[in-house]
């Protein structure tokens, strides 16, 4: 009988255990002051650890470092697909203190969280051509004045239109702010063509994408979720009129209902469906909705501008990748060099020909052989000078998660724009500047 | 433990020696459950006594170490916070419940049906344990699609509805989604209890002239009742931990469908361990005292140390119906 109760005790305990593994790491408790900038030293063997290699170029570029460096071979470690797991990974290797990660992957949006937990060394700016990078770019990869990585690819969004509906409403250019979008779509959605067919959607799925559509919609009015003095600025009639533009939209059906599920993906299969006159959307939907392969019905049919704002251009969430070093690597010069080399204009130029990456050097975006195969590099430059970095605050997943929770309530309809916007600026006066 | 009560010792000495032997043989095991089981359920515990780190907003750096603030973790679900918490175990009560009961009832159908099917029986045997073998990310994916805007469901349904919003229905297609998935679980074990039943038992029964309803509810029903709560208590476990199929399915922080287990895991992914933590223990807690009420009320026999009584009473009874007609 012992055993038996014994055994259903263990069943009961071993079913639960999963879950409170999960949270078992993380007491902090001696964790070794962060080294000044300067102190990389030691060479040898490293590793590079980054999310999963899509591109499948990787190899590539790690045989070119190994071959030069037979002494100081790099490793590469592919982390899951999704960010928020890459993210796991890098705050379980920090928390044990490990020296298994040497230079790592960083999502701009963790550059702060990274940071002043000090799991990534501040870097000399000195060393790397910063100089000849686009300005937003590099201060997204710095955390209170100081760098902490160096842009490899970068990201913004576009205004992506249909070429041909606009032509045949009578408009030669594409919108620049939201009123004229609005005007736009009421010719358009009049065109026999355009039967069925709804206004805008952008990412309004609850996830990071809403962050990113909210953000810039509040940017594109001249506001901003938290200010230059580092408080949230939702009190601001910009922040005020730029968010009520999505919140309007979706109750006057120029945003369609279903817009409220749509991701990058879903969004971007409505586009190619042919579904959307408008679609704000990330670089990477040029090539795929042009593909005449049959899987896109809008092949040829759109190009692409820089966001609509409201009294003109827009500002785009700044999105993209930084090479740092985990503060418990070894050979840390040796993990320098390498960034030195992934991050380089030569490299770069390669990344953005064989992977479409968007490349940190501005002198790329006018690189007359890469403009003639990507033809959206001047409309994305453009996108990038005017962008913006999400908050940056250390508590960054709190942040986006209070920003998530009152914007869906806000655009299904449960709450006025007013309210979650005050709703909002009470919960990040709790997050954001201090404990 | 077993090697003892096996026989009993002659002397006090020869009984020494066998405990002394026993405790050897189990320790491996002992040891095994001490570091996969009872280390980190402590370390869960102690971890739960702990607040986050705070900023220094000198240098900008998070402090090194974490505040001792007691049980502050576990009194915070009786405050206004505490709102999260409880929306999240009602979610989890009541996505258990429905999916539970509605597995077992189709379960038990697809039982039968494997165990009656003459023709194509490896086939109809395979198709229906197809669900439970994919993943169940995989599972929530394949949902997802269906329950999207323009989705299967949406098209066979009137009007149309975004499954994957805040609301009730985010809730009947996780119900749905992990119904179609487990029930072949609950199916597989009932089905194993179906083949130990005699045939003499039914025949009996139809010698009696017992109709259809009344064979399984007089005979299918008792006999392989031990099988099944043993299947309905392992889906309850399982079930009041649910996190993939909401979070694939539907998507993390959405109040309609969030579980204990995707509260603990949020709260953890935002390096708050101490309330992650203690709402794992909470959650550990909840299964453990949901699991011991079913043990204790209905008797569920997990171990399966009352089979030969078991068998006994199915032979008696099946005696019983010979001998009473």
């Amino acid at each position: 009988m012992k055993t038996r109760a014994r055994i259903r005790a263990a069943i009961g305990v071993s079913l639960a255990t999963t879950v409170l593994a999960a949270c078992g790491t993380g007491s902090g408790d001696d964790e070794v002051a962060a080294p000044k900038v300067g102190d990389f030293t030691g060479r040898g063997p490293i590793t590079f650890v980054s999310g999963k290699d899509f591109t499948g170029k990787m190899p590539t570029v790690i045989k070119e470092w190994n071959n030069a460096h037979p002494d100081q071979k790099v490793t590469f470690v592919e982390l899951p697909e999704q960010a928020d797991q890459q993210r796991q990974q890098y705050i379980q290797n920090a928390e044990t203190q490990s020296d298994a990660y040497g230079v790592i992957s960083v999502d701009v949006v963790w550059t702060s969280e990274f940071a002043a937990h000090r799991w990534i060394e501040p870097l000399p700016e000195g060393e790397f051509e910063t100089d000849k990078m686009l300005d937003p770019v590099v201060e997204a990869a710095k955390y209170r004045g100081q760098l902490y990585g160096v842009p490899n690819y970068t990201d913004a969004g576009l205004l992506y239109y249909r070429t041909d509906l606009l032509k045949k409403a009578g408009f030669d250019e594409p919108p620049q702010t939201w009123d004229e979008m609005r005007q736009q779509c009421e010719e358009i959605l009049k065109v026999p063509e355009a039967k069925d067919m709804s206004c805008y959607a952008g990412q309004f799925e609850k996830y990071e994408g809403l962050t990113v559509n909210v953000a810039e919609s509040i940017q594109s009015a001249g506001g901003s979720i938290v200010g230059e003095d580092g408080k949230p600025a939702l009190d601001t009639p910009e922040a005020k009129e730029g968010f009520s533009t999505l919140v309007e939209g979706f109750k006057s059906g120029m945003i369609p209902k279903e817009a409220i599920t749509y991701q990058e993906e879903t969004g971007r299969q409505a586009f190619q469906k042919g579904d959307l006159v408008f679609h704000r959307q990330w670089p990477y939907q040029y090539a795929l909705a042009n593909a005449d392969d049959g899987s896109s019905e809008v092949a040829g049919k759109f190009d692409v501008a820089p966001l609509p704002g409201i009294d003109g251009q827009g500002s785009s969430s700044l999105g993209g990748w930084n090479l740092a070093v985990s503060s418990f690597a070894k050979n840390k010069a040796t993990a320098l060099d390498f960034i030195k080399f992934m991050t380089s204009e030569r490299k770069q130029r390669w990344s953005l020909d064989e992977t479409t990456r968007a490349p940190a050097y501005a002198s790329l975006y006018e690189d007359k052989e890469m403009v003639k195969k990507y033809p959206y590099l001047p409309e994305l430059k453009e996108s990038i000078l005017t962008a913006e970095p999400r908050p940056r605050v250390v508590r960054y997943g709190d942040t986006t998660a209070a920003i998530q929770d009152e914007a869906y309530a806000a655009l299904s309809g449960e709450k006025s724009a007013e309210e979650a916007l005050s709703s909002l600026q009470s919960r990040l006066a709790g997050l954001v500047g201090g404990p | 433990m077993v090697a003892i009560s096996m026989r009993p010792g002659t002397g006090s000495s020869r009984k020494a020696e066998q405990v002394k032997f026993g405790s050897l043989l189990v320790a491996p095991t002992m040891l095994v459950l001490a570091v996969v089981v009872a280390y980190p359920m402590l370390s869960a515990v102690r971890q739960s006594l702990y607040g986050p780190e705070g900023i220094d907003p000198q240098t900008g750096f998070v402090t090194d170490t974490e505040p001792f603030v007691g049980l502050d973790n576990y009194t915070a679900i009786f405050t206004e916070a505490g709102g999260r918490f409880w929306n999240a175990f009602g979610n989890t009560a009541f996505l258990t419940a429905t999916s539970v009961a509605l597995e077992t009832v189709l379960g038990i159908g697809m039982a039968l049906i494997m165990h009656r099917a003459l023709r194509g029986r490896a086939l109809i045997r395979a198709s229906i344990l197809v669900p439970w073998a994919i993943p169940t990310a995989i599972v929530a994916l394949l949902w997802r699609w269906i329950f999207n805007a323009d989705g299967v469901a949406n098209a066979i349904l009137p009007g149309k509805t975004l499954w994957t919003t805040e609301g009730f229905h985010a809730k009947l297609a996780v119900i749905f989604a992990e119904t179609w998935k487990t029930a072949p679980f609950i199916g597989l074990l009932v089905l194993a209890g179906l083949q130990l039943i005699p045939k003499e038992t039914y025949e009996a029964a139809k010698v009696d002239g017992a109709g259809a309803w009344r064979r399984f509810f007089s005979i299918t029903l008792p006999l392989v009742k031990p099988a099944l709560l043993v299947a309905v208590l392992f889906r309850i476990l399982d079930s009041l931990r649910m996190f993939d199929m909401p979070y694939v399915l539907i998507g993390a922080r959405k109040s309609s469908v969030e579980t204990l287990s995707m509260l603990a895991h949020d709260e953890a992914m935002n390096v708050r361990f101490g309330p992650g933590a203690a709402y794992a223990v909470l959650l550990f807690l909840f299964v453990f005292l949901v699991a011991f009420t079913f043990v204790k009320v209905l008797g569920a026999d997990v171990v399966g140390d009352a089979a030969p009584a078991t068998s006994r009473r199915i032979r008696r009874k099946a005696r019983g119906e010979v001998t009473s007609s």
